[in-house]
């Protein structure tokens, strides 16, 4: 079953400016989604279609079967939403906040009494539980948004830029946390800029930049695609001086006395740059990727994108 | 969803929107006490003394019914303006719009909340007068009750209507100024219309607000400027008008969906 359909979705905002051009989009059920796109792309107009805070202009949407435009109540219950910005109220507690939500959502006192407690604990904020919201850090809040999101038990969570301004650490575990409660069967759609995230966490992905969507294809065979890749190479040699190599039928750049950095071409494979610098007694202390490989696929099918836009319009 | 879901939801508005009131009583309870102790003091006692009687009642007491109305007024409309606008600026609105809550419970949300407080205010300053009036005698009870619910109704929904359009908080006083202040000062609540000269007693006929202080005087004092009928006829009227505004605004997005 398909947990999200979307069909020639479209918005123009008043003043004219066409945030979505007629999108299309399928999520099934249990999926984790990502939706990437660079700032202004359309990302957050289309969650805020799907969760209705936006009006759409034109097209269908609908969740696990029920449509935005004649089955909005059934539609709403489906959906969690983890929005970018912190809209709580900051006065309220942390209990008040995720109680109160799902209130809103038909679920009953004492049930989401007993709920809050049980999401709270896992999201470390049951010691919180007492302390108005403006007094929880960056990450806690964070945290209550995902709580609170998940009160009425949806089936399908929607997570804009759910780690943004979140330390390394904290990231990590709301990952771990988001890939358990996927296993649990939530489906879930996470808009976000690290992409490592995505590369991490999503098993499809879709890339929507000046309101369409470029690319819609699972993470693996997006990374297939990915033809050159840069490695960073930290060297080292005995006797001590600088370091510049000659590797032949490879693009290498010096960035310091003892670190190169080298095109990959995918038909080339690795093993030719480590045998030529054998050959010059040249040891390779370290070795990374220079970006995320989502990212130089990101950038690429960005450009490529709108290379192709503008030669239409030319 | 069914009536057992909007119950839900209904009573959690409600709950938060007393909750945030009785949490800032300071700022929400006291300082009705403490105008109407001044209107009392300065309007009752000092000037009133040398008005003697108007309506048949001491001054005094004639002015009771219209300082309760307007603390009802006032405090209905600013509770729901201040707080609904202050749930858009901070985005908490979200909160209600991506549920599945009706527009008719949102706005039933609300307006108990402004109901409530504009009770609680109503019950202050009628304990208030007591220690400047010596004999307040309540003389129909149903229209009384009947009066106060229907008029916070209104003055929820209208602060509401404000709260809907406003865009900054400034937006959110100028209409207690500029429009609520003047309305009550000349809707009967220091004088009666009757003393008012030809066009002016017709014009102030004009005030909704004469309507509701005068229909609340009535089941205190037993005595009004106009027709029970007709002033709850106009109260009802205009709650009409002014939910059907309020529903259709939020309908249709009007300052809270893109």
């Amino acid at each position: 079953m398909k947990a999200l359909s979307i069909d020639n979705l479209r918005k123009t905002y008043k003043g004219g400016f066409e945030a979505l051009k007629g999108i299309d989009l399928d999520v099934e059920e249990g999926d984790f989604f990502a939706l990437l796109g660079p700032n202004g792309a359309g990302k957050s107009t289309t969650i805020g279609i799907i969760s209705s805070l936006v009006n759409k202009t034109e097209g269908r949407v609908s969740v696990f079967g029920y449509d935005l435009d004649t089955q909005l109540v059934e539609l709403k219950r489906q959906i969690g939403l983890v929005p970018q910005e912190f809209n709580f109220n900051q006065f309220e507690t942390v209990r008040q906040i995720v109680v109160n939500q799902a209130g809103y959502y038909g679920v009953p006192r004492q049930v989401a009494r007993e709920r809050s407690e049980h999401y709270l604990k896992q999201l470390g904020l049951w010691d919180k539980r007492d302390n108005p919201a403006r007094m929880l850090s960056g990450g806690m809040k964070r945290r209550l948004m995902i709580a609170r999101a998940l009160l009425h038990e949806p089936r399908l969570l929607i997570l804009d830029e759910p780690t943004a301004g979140v330390d390394i650490e904290l990231r990590r575990s709301m990952w771990d946390y988001l890939e358990e409660i996927n296993k649990q069967g939530i489906t879930i759609i996470l808009t976000t800029h690290y992409l490592e995230e995505a590369e991490t966490l999503c098993r499809n992905i879709a890339i929507i930049d000046q309101g369409t969507i470029v690319e819609n294809t699972s993470i693996k065979r997006l990374l297939t695609t990915l033809n050159r890749e840069t490695f960073v190479l930290d060297l080292s040699r005995d006797d001590e001086q600088p370091i510049e190599p000659s590797i032949d039928g490879f693009t290498v750049r010096q960035m310091d006395d003892h670190t190169i950095e080298v095109d990959v071409e995918k038909s080339q494979g690795l093993n030719k740059v480590f045998d030529q610098l054998s050959a010059q007694n040249i040891k390779v202390l370290s070795m990374r990727n220079k970006a995320n490989r989502l990212e130089e696929l990101f950038v690429d099918l960005v450009e490529r994108g709108r290379s192709a836009k503008a030669a239409a319009g030319a | 969803m069914t009536s057992s879901y909007n119950f839900t939801a209904l009573k959690t508005i409600w709950i938060k929107e007393c909750t945030r009131f009785l949490r800032i009583w300071i700022q929400t309870l006291v300082p009705p006490a403490i105008t109407m102790t001044l209107y009392f003091v300065i309007f009752g006692s000092i000037v009133g003394e040398r008005i003697g009687d108007m309506s048949g009642r001491p001054y005094m007491e004639f002015i009771v019914p219209g300082l309760i109305m307007m603390s009802v007024i006032t405090n209905s409309y600013s509770n729901v303006a201040s707080s609904f606008f202050s749930a858009k600026f901070q985005h908490n609105i979200e909160e209600m719009l991506v549920a599945p809550v009706s527009t008719p419970v949102i706005i039933a949300g609300y307006v108990g909340g402004g109901l409530v407080r504009a009770l609680i205010v109503a019950v202050i300053v009628t304990l208030v007068s007591f220690t400047f009036v010596e004999n307040v005698s309540i003389n129909h009870a149903g229209i009384l009750v009947l009066t106060v619910v229907l008029t916070s109704t209104l003055f929820s929904l209208a602060g509401l209507i404000n709260a809907i359009y406003a865009k900054t908080f400034d937006d959110i006083s100028i209409v207690p100024t500029f429009i609520l202040t003047p309305l009550t000062y000349l809707g009967g609540v220091f004088f009666s219309v009757s003393l008012l000269p030809g066009i002016w007693e017709t014009v102030a006929r004009a005030n909704p607000v004469l309507y509701m202080v005068n229909a609340f005087r009535y089941g205190f004092l037993g005595v009004s400027d106009v027709a029970i009928s007709s002033a709850l006829t106009v109260i009802i009227a205009f709650n009409l008008v002014f939910f059907i505004t309020a529903y259709t605004l939020l309908q249709r997005g009007v300052g809270i969906r893109s």
